[in-house]
C-alpha cells in the first residue's frame, strides 16, 4: 500500500503576461522559496526537487532541469523532470508525490512553470509537417470542432460557454494571484467579445501567462509536524489514450472517465457531486466546463450544462459545488503550471487557506489536468482527513 | 527497500541515419520484441508505462506524443513520460511499483538525433542567458574537460585510446553497435584530432534507435516464469548547472548516486557507464573506485552506439544481459545528463 | 548615465537549428500518393479500420499499418470550427472554415480547410469534395488540396460518420 504523504507547503507567483523582472531562475525559484516559507522550512529540508513544464520549445531551453538546478537548491540531490504535455503539472505533483508515498523519500520540493513571453508557443507548436496542412490554428482551432460536437449532442443553448467565462472571472477577481483581473465582466461583453473559433470567443479562452507554481510534499509523520495544516493526498491517478484512432470518443474521453474513476476510487467518493466540496479543473476553453462536468461524472451525460447554468459551479450563485474558485485556467495559463495550480488550490481549499476564494468548510477537493488532444489527464483528490 | 526484477531489455540497432523511419516506426518494432521476451501481448499487460525522449532531437514539439502511438493504449493506460534519458523513466516506475500502484511496467527511449547537428542542438540545454546564446557545443565543453584532465597529468591521450580500442573491441560481441572492431591503440593516436584535444574517436557517434526493459515485482516475475534480475539500488544526484563551480575532473554526483545506491555493498563485477567520451569513462572510474575485478562496458558502451535518451536505460538492459546469461553475478549501471556528466544516476543490479 | 539608462529586463537570443525532416515511412507511402493526386490510407492488420493519412501505427492496436487502400477524395463533416484569425503566407481570408473530414473509405478525420460554401450553412454530416491545385503544383504535401468543397449529396447520418465502407454515400 502507497504511504500516506501530503502537501505541507504551497507557493505560486503573480500570474501576468510579461514577468520582465526576474529569469526563468528567478521566477521558479520565487514559486519554491514561497512554498518552502509557507511550509515553515528551508532548503536544506529538502530531499529531491520534481520539476515539470510543457514543451521546452516554449522557452528554447532543452531539459531545462540542467539550468535550473542551482535556482532549485538542488546540488548533490535527485532531481527529475517530467513532461506530459498539458497535464504536465498535475502529473509533476503525482510524481513528487510518488516519492513520498513509496516510502522512498521523506520531503520532496516541486515545481511547475512557465514563461511564455520568453518565445512564442505558438510558433513552438506549429513546425510544419507535409502530411497535415499547414493551417497554425492554435490549440482552439483543435478543440473548437469538438465542443461544436458537444453542443450537437448535448442541444445545450449556445450561452453556456458565456457563462462560464464570467463565473470563472469572477472567482479570479477574488484570487489576487489570478492573471486577468475582470470584477466587471458581464455576459454581454463576452458575447460581444471577438469569434476566434467559432463557436469560442475571444473572452471564452485562456491567457497566455508567466508564472510558476510549487507544492512540498511530505510523509505522514514530517506532515503531522507541519506548522499549517496539511492536505492529505487520498487519490493519484493518471490515464493516457492515443490522440487519434479511429472510433475515438472524443468529446468525453475514455481516459478522463477511467481517471476518474480511479481517483474516485481510492479517495472512497461513489457521488463526485455530493462527495466533493469543490474542483479544480483544467478549463483552458469556456465550454469545457459543462464537458468536464460530464466526462468526470458530476453530471449525466448531456446534462453537464445544466450545472453551470443553474449556477451549481459558482461561489457567487452559492452553487454546491464550486468549479475553479481560483478563477482556473481560464484567469490564468503559464502552460507548464497550470495543471500544478489546479492540484495546488484544491489543496489550498482542503487547507482552509484559500483566501477570499475560500469554499466554507472544503474538506475534500479534485485538482484534474489534461493535454495533448484531450488524451493525458492527471487526477489528485486531497482531503483535511487522512481518511 | 522493496526489490524490483528486470525481465526483459531489447535494443534496436544503433544506426547513423534511421531513413524514412519515424518515432513510431523505431519504437513498434523494439517494444513487440520486448513483449515477446516476457510473453506479454501489448502495453496493455503491464500496470504502468514510462518513456524519456527529448523533442529537441528530431525538431518537434510533443515528440514523445507519438510514442503513445506504439503502445495499443485502447483501453486508456496509466503512462507518464520524462525529458530525460529513459534511465529517469524506469526511476519513476520503479516509484509507481514501491508505491503499491504498479507491479510491472514497461520503460522505452528513443531518440533519432539523425534530423539535427546534435552538438549544436544540445548547446541549448546551457544557461539561456550567459551560455546558450554563445553556441557551445557539448563536445567543445568536452574537449576543454579533457585538457583539464591532460593539463593536470591526470590522463593521457593514451589512457583515452585505450578506452576506444576496448570499446570498439568489445562491441565486436554487440550486434547492435554502431562502430566496432579491432584497432590499436597506435592507430587511433595516429588520428587527426577532431575538437583538440579529441579525436572523432573519443566522442560518441550520433546515432538513432530504440530500447525498452519491462521491470515488475519480483512476485510477478516469478508467476510470469520468465528469467530475471534484481534492481537491488538505485540513486541520481545532479550538480551545479555552474561548470566553473565543479572540479570537472571528477564526478561527485556519480560518487553520491553510487552511494545512495548501495553499490559498497557488495562486488561490482560489471559497469556499464554512459561514458559519452573517452576521458568521461576514466573520470567514472575513479570516481567509482573501480579496479581491475570489474569488467567496464563490455558492450562497448556509448562510444560504439549513442541513443541520446535511450542509452541510459540501455545501459541497465546491458547489465539485465550479463546477469542473466551468468556472465555476472552483481554490477551497476549508469546514466547522465547534462554537459560534462553534470546528472547521474547509478542502479545496481543482481542475480536473483 | 547610468542612473538614467533602463533597466535591462531581457535580450533578443534567436535560435536557429536546422532539421532534416523525415515523415516516416508509412506517410513518405501516402504522400508519394499524394503527389499524383491520389488520397490513399492503411488498415489495421488487427481492427481492420482504415487510417488516413497514416502515422506508422494504428494507434489504438499499437501494430504497423501495411496494406494500402486508394481513397475516394469526397469525405464527410465530422466537425468544423470558423476561424476569424488569418493564416500566415495562406490567401484564403477569414473569416473561413477548418474542418475535420473523414474521407470515404477512412475510418478517422483529418484536418483541412473548406470554402467555396456559405459558412453559416456549414453542418456535421455535410459532404465535400477535394479541389486539387494545378497539377504542375503537386507536392509531397497534404496542400495539394486547396481545400474541400460540398456537393450536392445527402448528408450522411451523424452515428455513421466514419464507420462506413463507403465509396459515394447514396442516402
Amino acid at each position: 500500500m502507497a504511504n500516506l504523504a501530503a502537501v505541507v507547503g504551497i507557493g505560486q507567483t503573480k500570474y501576468t503576461t510579461k514577468r520582465g523582472d526576474v529569469s526563468i531562475a528567478g521566477l521558479v525559484r520565487e514559486a519554491a522559496a514561497n512554498a518552502l516559507e509557507d511550509a515553515g522550512l528551508g532548503w536544506d529540508d529538502i530531499e529531491a526537487v520534481i520539476i515539470g513544464k510543457a514543451p521546452d520549445m516554449f522557452e528554447g531551453v532543452i531539459m531545462p532541469e540542467i539550468y535550473l538546478t542551482d535556482a532549485l537548491g538542488c546540488n548533490g540531490k535527485p532531481m527529475l523532470r517530467v513532461h506530459t504535455a498539458g497535464s504536465v503539472g498535475g502529473s509533476t505533483a503525482l510524481v513528487a508525490a510518488s516519492h513520498v508515498q513509496s516510502g522512498t523519500f521523506k520531503r520532496v520540493l516541486t515545481v511547475a512553470f512557465e514563461k511564455q513571453s520568453e518565445s512564442n508557443a505558438m510558433w513552438a507548436l506549429s513546425t510544419p509537417q507535409p502530411f497535415s496542412v499547414h493551417l497554425n490554428a492554435g490549440a482552439g482551432g483543435y478543440f473548437a470542432p469538438i465542443i461544436r460536437e458537444y453542443m450537437r449532442r448535448s442541444e445545450a443553448p449556445y450561452d453556456v460557454g458565456i457563462k462560464v467565462a464570467v463565473k470563472d472571472r469572477l472567482h479570479g477577481a477574488r484570487n489576487p494571484l489570478a492573471h486577468l483581473q475582470k470584477p466587471d465582466i458581464t455576459l454581454q461583453e463576452v458575447e460581444e467579445s471577438f469569434m476566434l473559433w467559432d463557436p469560442l470567443r475571444f473572452l471564452e479562452a485562456c491567457p497566455s501567462s508567466d508564472g510558476a507554481c510549487a507544492m512540498v510534499i511530505a510523509s505522514e509523520d514530517l506532515a503531522e509536524q507541519s506548522p499549517k495544516p496539511p492536505a492529505w493526498i487520498r487519490g493519484v491517478a493518471m490515464r493516457s489514450e492515443p490522440t487519434m484512432y479511429a472510433g475515438r470518443e472524443e468529446v468525453s474521453p475514455q481516459a478522463g472517465r477511467d481517471c476518474a474513476a480511479d481517483v474516485y476510487q481510492q479517495a472512497g467518493i461513489t457521488d463526485p457531486r455530493r462527495d466533493l466540496d469543490c474542483a479544480e479543473v483544467y478549463v483552458p476553453f469556456s465550454w469545457y466546463e459543462p464537458m468536464w462536468l460530464e466526462n468526470l461524472g458530476f453530471a449525466a451525460e448531456g446534462e453537464g450544462w445544466k450545472l453551470t447554468m443553474e449556477g451549481a459551479t459558482s461561489l457567487d450563485e452559492g452553487g454546491d459545488i464550486p468549479w475553479n474558485p481560483s478563477g482556473g485556467v481560464l484567469c490564468s495559463n503559464p502552460i507548464g503550471a497550470s495543471g500544478m495550480i489546479r492540484f495546488a488550490e484544491a489543496a489550498r481549499q482542503v487547507r482552509g487557506d484559500a483566501g477570499a476564494h475560500q469554499v466554507e468548510g472544503a474538506k475534500l477537493a479534485l485538482g484534474h489536468a489534461y493535454g495533448g488532444g484531450a488524451q493525458f489527464f492527471s487526477m489528485w483528490v486531497v482531503g483535511s482527513e487522512k481518511s | 527497500m522493496q526489490q524490483i526484477a528486470i525481465v526483459g531489455y531489447q535494443q534496436s540497432d544503433c544506426v547513423s541515419w534511421a531513413g524514412a523511419t519515424n518515432e513510431v516506426e523505431l519504437i513498434m518494432p523494439v517494444l513487440r520484441r520486448v513483449f515477446d521476451q516476457v510473453g506479454l501481448a501489448n502495453a496493455q499487460d503491464v500496470d504502468f508505462v514510462c518513456s524519456g525522449s527529448c523533442d529537441y532531437l528530431q525538431g518537434a514539439a510533443f515528440a514523445f506524443v507519438a510514442g503513445v502511438d506504439a503502445l495499443g493504449a485502447v483501453p486508456p493506460i496509466k503512462e507518464s513520460h520524462v525529458e530525460m534519458d529513459a534511465a529517469w523513466a524506469l526511476y519513476e516506475s520503479m516509484l509507481k511499483i514501491r508505491m503499491g500502484h504498479a507491479k510491472s511496467a514497461l520503460i522505452y527511449g528513443f531518440g533519432k538525433s539523425s534530423p539535427g547537428e546534435l552538438p549544436i542542438v544540445l548547446s541549448q540545454q546551457l544557461d539561456p542567458y550567459y551560455l546558450a546564446p554563445q553556441w557551445v557545443d557539448t563536445i567543445s565543453l568536452a574537449a576543454m574537460q579533457a585538457r583539464l584532465m591532460l593539463d593536470q597529468g591526470l590522463i593521457t591521450e593514451r589512457d583515452m585510446a585505450e578506452v576506444v580500442a576496448r570499446s570498439r573491441g568489445n562491441a565486436l560481441n554487440n550486434p547492435h553497435a554502431q562502430l566496432s572492431g579491432d584497432i590499436a591503440v597506435d592507430e587511433l593516436l595516429a588520428q587527426e584530432t577532431y575538437v583538440s584535444p579529441l579525436r572523432k574517436s573519443d566522442c560518441p557517434p550520433v546515432s538513432d534507435g530504440a530500447s525498452a526493459v519491462i521491470i515488475c515485482t519480483v512476485e510477478q516475475a516469478i508467476e510470469w516464469g520468465v528469467p530475471y534480475a534484481i534492481i537491488s539500488g538505485i540513486d541520481h544526484r545532479i550538480e551545479s548547472h555552474n561548470l566553473a563551480m565543479r572540479d570537472l575532473t571528477d564526478s561527485v554526483s556519480t560518487r553520491q548516486a553510487a552511494q545512495g545506491a548501495g553499490m559498497a555493498d557488495g562486488s561490482v563485477d560489471v559497469a556499464e557507464l554512459y561514458a559519452p567520451f573517452s576521458h568521461q569513462e576514466i573520470i567514472l572510474t575513479r570516481a567509482l573506485g573501480l579496479g581491475e575485478n570489474t569488467q567496464v562496458n563490455p558492450s562497448g558502451g556509448v562510444l560504439a552506439g549513442n541513443l541520446m535518451m535511450a542509452s541510459g536505460l540501455s545501459r541497465i538492459g546491458e547489465l539485465f544481459n550479463r546477469i542473466t546469461s551468468g556472465e555476472a553475478r552483481r554490477g551497476i549501471a549508469h546514466a547522465t545528463s547534462g554537459p560534462c556528466l553534470q546528472h547521474n544516476l547509478v542502479t545496481v543490479v543482481e542475480s536473483a | 548615465m547610468s542612473e538614467e539608462r533602463e533597466m535591462i529586463t531581457g535580450i533578443e537570443a534567436p535560435i536557429y537549428l536546422q532539421y532534416k525532416f523525415t515523415a516516416g515511412s508509412a506517410p513518405a507511402r501516402f504522400l508519394s500518393q499524394v503527389k499524383k493526386g491520389v488520397l490513399t490510407g492503411q488498415r489495421c492488420p488487427g481492427c481492420q479500420n482504415v487510417y488516413c493519412p497514416p502515422r506508422g501505427s494504428c494507434a489504438a492496436c499499437g501494430l504497423p499499418t501495411e496494406e494500402e487502400v486508394v481513397l475516394s477524395d469526397k469525405a464527410t463533416v465530422q466537425s468544423f470550427t470558423i476561424v476569424a484569425i488569418p493564416i500566415p503566407n495562406n490567401p484564403i481570408q477569414p473569416p473561413y472554415i477548418i474542418a475535420n473530414l473523414v474521407p470515404d473509405g477512412s475510418n478517422i478525420s483529418f484536418i483541412h480547410l473548406m470554402s467555396e460554401c456559405v459558412n453559416e450553412e456549414v453542418h456535421i454530416g455535410q459532404r465535400v469534395q477535394a479541389l486539387w491545385k494545378p497539377e504542375e503544383e503537386w507536392d509531397y504535401a497534404m496542400d495539394n488540396i486547396r481545400y474541400f468543397k460540398p456537393i450536392d449529396e445527402p448528408d450522411v447520418p451523424v452515428d455513421r460518420i466514419g464507420t462506413m465502407p463507403v465509396t459515394g454515400w447514396e442516402g
